[in-house]
């Protein structure tokens, strides 16, 4: 206890230098997964993903992170259990940080596609389970979030399906494509809009003391997704078409109506991505400040510190002005056999899915929800060619990624403890 | 790095190198005009030059069939069988195989076709071409096939080049009669065992038609499965 009076300051800093390391690696390497479906499929080009990405990860972390925030900080782990040694939380917190952050930074180096999302939670159950307790992890609701993990995929890829299947029966399958693309891509831009506003307003806002009614928000999110379809419209109205390219493949043209589509769920992806993986890297930043700012009391309820949010932000899109172009590069470069129209599908799916769990406060993985929505697209025969071998590559450095996570944050724990004790 | 990004997960596509392959094929077939016609005048270092041609192309084909099989490892989920695409693929290249054979027999052997035949027997061969061609512009939809998820009009439009393809191959089936009837007719003037090797050329133009046919088969049971 007395520790929290007499370092408290000095432990804030730590838990905020990691928990910024820990925003900016997930700056550097996974918004590369959310963005790449863009470049690769030449929508956008790398400065221009780069841009939205800043825009609209630091949008998504600030307005719709909060909530996935709560359930880092407290929702994994029986607070009661530490009324009487809070300071065994915070460092714990710290570990889970380090742990991540450290297992983070090693995967990038060696090229595994992990999870920040995760680390994270591998690394405070660990903590939590084998460093003091086992009782001191709430498992149901760890149960609720690994659950979580399965199930989003899935639904992301049921999405996708449906949405590919959609464009397929409105756009592909006539007798003009180019024209049925142009009528009914701005109600894809309209679908994108309105789950993102409608998230943001009903789930995101409440930390920034706006509150709407229900009718109210429906009708704001409302509002923000038709001026979406009509920005849209607009591009796509300025689109200049190649008459000889038509001639060579039918579908060149309405793939430049898909590519305008795509700057939108581009936008989409950056938003909820941020959303959600903020929160890996300043979720127990959040419970180490209000830890030490109640002066070691653990409040049930108690807002993040107003700095907490724009900081995670702040290091993702630090992370992405440094290292996003080197990443994207090689992305760009490659040959990717993605078409607009199929990227925008899984995007979409993906989006939507991440946002509303983020609204749910579930902490899931943006890339895995992704694979699910590219699965998704290949199930309804959209994809010349998946390889399975890269996505069990993915799901295994997820799976390894958990007893990982708990390790490194069970080491890290023991050595703060002999540190600071 | 770049594995750890999502990108990964989408291999190379065989349908643009299918598509290519095909086109190779047909260049080598198409190269049996003019070799025929260097053939009719006995002009055989023309015809050799022209033979040298058809094998290379050959070979360009072999390497590239070869290579998209190497592309194609098992782990792949493909919106089309990956056996059916392997076997589309084998069919194709034979067509290669028989343009190169039938050049390199008739040049051996410095075969020549009877004046009073020259002109049946090229149209004969340019119907054989042309299903080649047609089976080539078959395979040439796999991309819009794939744009439209291999369902719809797109398929409608393919089952209908395929139609047509049998239709040619019919055609070269009936003038394949006629050629064999009218050279049975002049067999007494002729050299026997030259005879024999043309009805050996005469039975390998025919089969550029059925190894399109065939080749427009394999593709109708590509879009049938799933």
């Amino acid at each position: 206890m007395e520790i929290l009076l007499n370092s408290g300051y000095t432990l804030v800093i730590i838990a905020a230098v990691v928990g910024l390391f820990m925003a900016w690696g997930i700056g550097a390497n996974d918004v590369a997964n959310a963005m790449g479906t863009s470049v690769g499929s030449k929508a956008l080009t790398i400065k221009q993903a780069i841009i939205i990405a800043m825009v609209f990860e630091f949008a998504g972390a600030y307005l719709a992170g909060g909530e996935v925030t709560s359930t880092i900080r407290k929702g994994i782990i029986d607070a009661s259990f530490f009324i009487d040694s809070p300071e065994l939380l915070v460092f714990g917190m710290i570990s889970a940080l380090f742990a991540a952050a450290t297992w983070l930074l090693i995967a990038s180096a060696l090229g595994w596609p992990v999870s920040t999302t995760h680390s994270i939670v591998g690394a405070i159950v660990g903590f939590a389970a084998i460093g003091v307790s086992p009782d001191a992890v709430e498992w149901s609701k760890v149960g609720g979030i690994v659950g979580s993990w399965i199930i989003t995929p899935l639904i992301s890829g049921v999405i996708a399906f449906i949405i590919f299947n959609s464009a397929q029966k409105l756009i592909f399958d006539t007798d003009k494509p180019l024209q049925q693309a142009k009528r009914w891509v701005p109600l894809y831009m309209f679908l994108a809009g309105f789950v993102l506003a409608l998230v943001t307003i009903k789930k995101g806002l409440k930390h920034l003391d706006l509150h709407i009614g229900t009718t109210d928000g429906y009708i704001y999110a409302l509002i923000t997704a038709v001026l979406v379809a009509i920005i849209g419209k607009i591009f796509i109205n300025r689109l200049k078409f190649d008459e000889s390219a038509a001639i060579k493949t039918h579908y060149a043209n309405v793939e430049k109506v898909f590519a305008v589509l795509m700057i939108v769920t581009a936008c989409c992806m950056a938003f909820a991505h941020g959303s959600n993986d903020v929160a890996n890297a300043i979720g127990p930043l959040a419970a180490v400040v209000s830890i030490v700012d109640n002066g070691g009391q653990i409040a049930a309820k108690s807002t993040i510190a107003w700095w907490i949010l724009p900081l995670g932000g702040f290091g993702i899109v630090a992370g992405l002005a440094m290292f996003g172009h080197k990443v994207m590069a090689t992305i760009g470069q490659g040959i990717t056999h993605l078409t607009p129209s199929r990227g925008f599908a899984a995007e979409l799916a993906a989006a939507c899915t991440v946002v509303i769990a983020s609204g749910a406060g579930l902490p899931i993985s943006t890339t895995q929800t992704l694979v699910g929505a590219v699965l998704g697209v290949g199930m309804a025969r959209g994809i010349a060619a998946i390889n399975l071998g890269v996505v069990r590559n993915i799901v295994v450095s997820w799976v390894i990624t958990l007893p990982i996570g708990a390790g490194l944050s069970i080491s890290f724990f023991w050595m703060m403890q002999t540190v600071f004790i | 790095m770049a594995r750890s990004t999502i990108l990964g997960v989408f291999a190379k596509s065989p349908i643009k190198p299918l598509e290519k392959h095909i086109r190779l094929v047909v260049k080598c077939g198409n190269l049996l005009i003019p070799f025929f016609s260097a053939c009719y005048e006995k002009n055989w270092s023309e015809a050799t030059k022209v033979r040298r041609r058809i094998s290379k192309l050959e070979q360009d084909a072999d390497s590239l069939k070869r290579q998209l099989r190497l592309e194609l490892p098992g782990g792949l989920f493909m919106p089309v069988d990956r056996a059916d695409l392997l076997e589309l693929l084998t069919q194709q290249d034979k067509i290669a195989n028989r343009a190169k054979d039938i050049a390199g027999r008739v040049l051996g052997r410095k075969l020549e076709i009877p004046a009073c035949l020259q002109k049946q027997f090229s149209e004969y061969l340019s119907r054989c071409i042309e299903a080649t061609e047609k089976a080539a512009e078959a395979i040439n939809e796999l991309d819009d096939l794939l744009a439209t998820g291999f369902r719809g009009r797109e398929v409608v439009l393919v089952e209908k080049m395929i139609d047509q393809l049998d239709e040619i191959e019919n055609d070269t089936d009936s003038m394949q009669i006629s050629l064999r009837k009218d050279l049975l007719a002049l067999e007494r003037d002729l050299n026997p065992v030259d005879v024999m090797f043309l009805y050996q050329i005469i039975d390998w133009v025919g089969d550029l038609a059925d190894l399109a046919e065939r080749v427009g088969a394999r593709l109708e049971i590509l879009l049938a499965r799933k």
